[in-house]
């Protein structure tokens, strides 16, 4: 079996996802980071972007995340987000929609979020 | 019917309407409270991790941070009180409100100026009528808050903190909101903020025997803390905002459900009393006509002499 780290994905008022996996791939504000187990101990700041979780039965878990932080000790991994959205949680049109809207109003905040939401469901 | 029974059967009818809706608001309180509860529960996840992880630069690193750092001589606190928008949850509001002000008093003895921040609709109105000043309060979400509402509270509250003291700035922030302990037993607490103890906070995991790693900080450790510590502050007014609101609908539903039985008493208490003033009016009816047929045969009994 290969190495497992344990996943904990939670919003501000729910737990969004939960399980064992392989890799987690994030984007930091520093860029990109991708954390297998055994990593060493790990804290850092994210940026709003899609995560990326393999799951330990080769499944690909995506989330749309708007800002929050990863930590990472004792093979334990947390994703802390003030918004997060499971990539199948995603109501495309709608989003579309809200992109539309936001680029009209010319909302940066709310077409980024928009556009990481699109982003997580193509990665899917 | 008589004049006193008429009155009677009005005040049972009234009061039995009162006790419908009491019954009613009980009720709408009890489904509120564990729904309140439930997300008392579903924030507790993000509360630990984010806990975990300030405790972990707090301790991993020797950054200062002014969000940490306790100024040497504090002279003006920021004291957040949260009560609700509505009454009629027994004392619940008065309870936060007393506590909020023997925290000012304590801190005034101190010496520290208080600013005061107040939530919902109930400590507002008890402050304006008491024409204290209020540098900022917010309601309209107090039943059921929602994280944005917290982040829109902790804004200006960082912000005071952020700034210089001279500037108008705060030296600490202080909170008191209603803990829920159980269904039968909420209480008012008040809690400092910030500056955040951070043995306080680390002491929580220690006790678990769980020994906390040397981090690795990505983009670095003054950056992880300037981000984390407000989020830190957005999660624990989102807590106490939830817990509040569960204590409120646990209140409410304590006083409706005395209510509730306080109008049944008056009930039965109201229906002997009309049924002695019934039982009443018929002895004097039967002895006006006992009465009078003896004074009528007496009338008689004299008239044929």
């Amino acid at each position: 079996m290969a190495a497992e780290l344990h996943v904990e994905l939670v919003a501000a008022d729910r737990s969004v996802w939960s399980g064992e996996a392989t890799l987690v791939v994030a984007r930091t504000t520093s860029g990109d980071i991708g954390v297998m187990p055994g990593h060493q101990p790990l804290l850092g700041v994210l940026e709003s972007g899609p995560v990326t979780i393999r799951t330990s039965d080769g499944a690909t878990v995506v989330a749309a995340v708007h800002g929050g932080f990863i930590s990472f000790a004792d093979n334990k991994l947390s994703l802390l987000a003030e918004i997060a959205e499971l990539s199948d949680e995603i109501d495309v049109q709608r989003t579309e929609r809200e992109l539309e809207r936001a680029k009209a109003e010319g909302d940066a905040a709310a077409e980024r979020r928009a556009d990481v939401r699109l982003r997580a469901v193509s990665a899917r | 019917m008589g004049a006193q029974l008429r009155v009677y059967k009005r005040r049972i009818r009234s009061v039995t309407a009162t006790k419908k809706i009491t019954k009613a608001m009980e009720m709408i309180a009890a489904s509120r409270v564990v729904k309140a509860q439930r997300k008392v529960a579903a924030s507790a996840p993000y509360a630990t991790e984010l806990t975990r992880a300030v405790t972990a630069v707090g301790t991993g690193s020797n950054t200062k941070h002014p969000l940490t750092t306790e100024a040497e001589t504090a002279t003006r606190s920021a004291v957040l009180l949260l009560t609700s928008d509505r009454g009629l949850a027994g004392a619940f509001n008065s309870n936060a409100i007393k506590e909020a002000e023997l925290l000012t008093a304590r801190l005034e003895a101190e010496g520290k100026e208080v600013d005061t921040y107040i939530v919902g609709r109930r400590g507002l109105a008890h402050y304006n009528f008491r024409e204290l000043k209020v540098v900022e309060s917010w309601s309209g979400f107090t039943d059921e808050p929602a994280y944005a509402d917290a982040k829109k509270v902790a804004a200006p509250l960082i912000e005071a903190i952020e700034k210089d003291t001279a500037a108008g700035g705060v030296d600490e922030l202080h909170i008191v909101y209603t803990e829920f302990v159980s269904m039968m037993t909420q209480t008012a607490v008040d809690g400092r903020l910030l500056p955040l103890r951070l043995e306080e906070v680390a002491e929580e995991p220690s006790t678990k025997g769980e020994i906390l790693p040397l981090f690795e900080f990505e983009p670095s450790a003054e950056d992880v803390l300037d981000a984390l510590l407000p989020r830190y502050v957005e999660s624990r007014i989102y807590n106490a905002l939830l817990q509040s609101a569960a204590s409120k609908h646990a209140a409410t539903r304590r006083a409706m459900k005395s209510a509730t039985d306080n109008a049944g008493d008056l009930i039965t208490s109201l229906s002997r009393l009309a049924n002695a003033a019934r039982q009443a009016e018929i002895t004097q009816e039967i002895s006006e006509i006992v009465g009078g047929s003896a004074a009528l045969a007496d009338a008689t009994a004299g008239s044929d002499k």
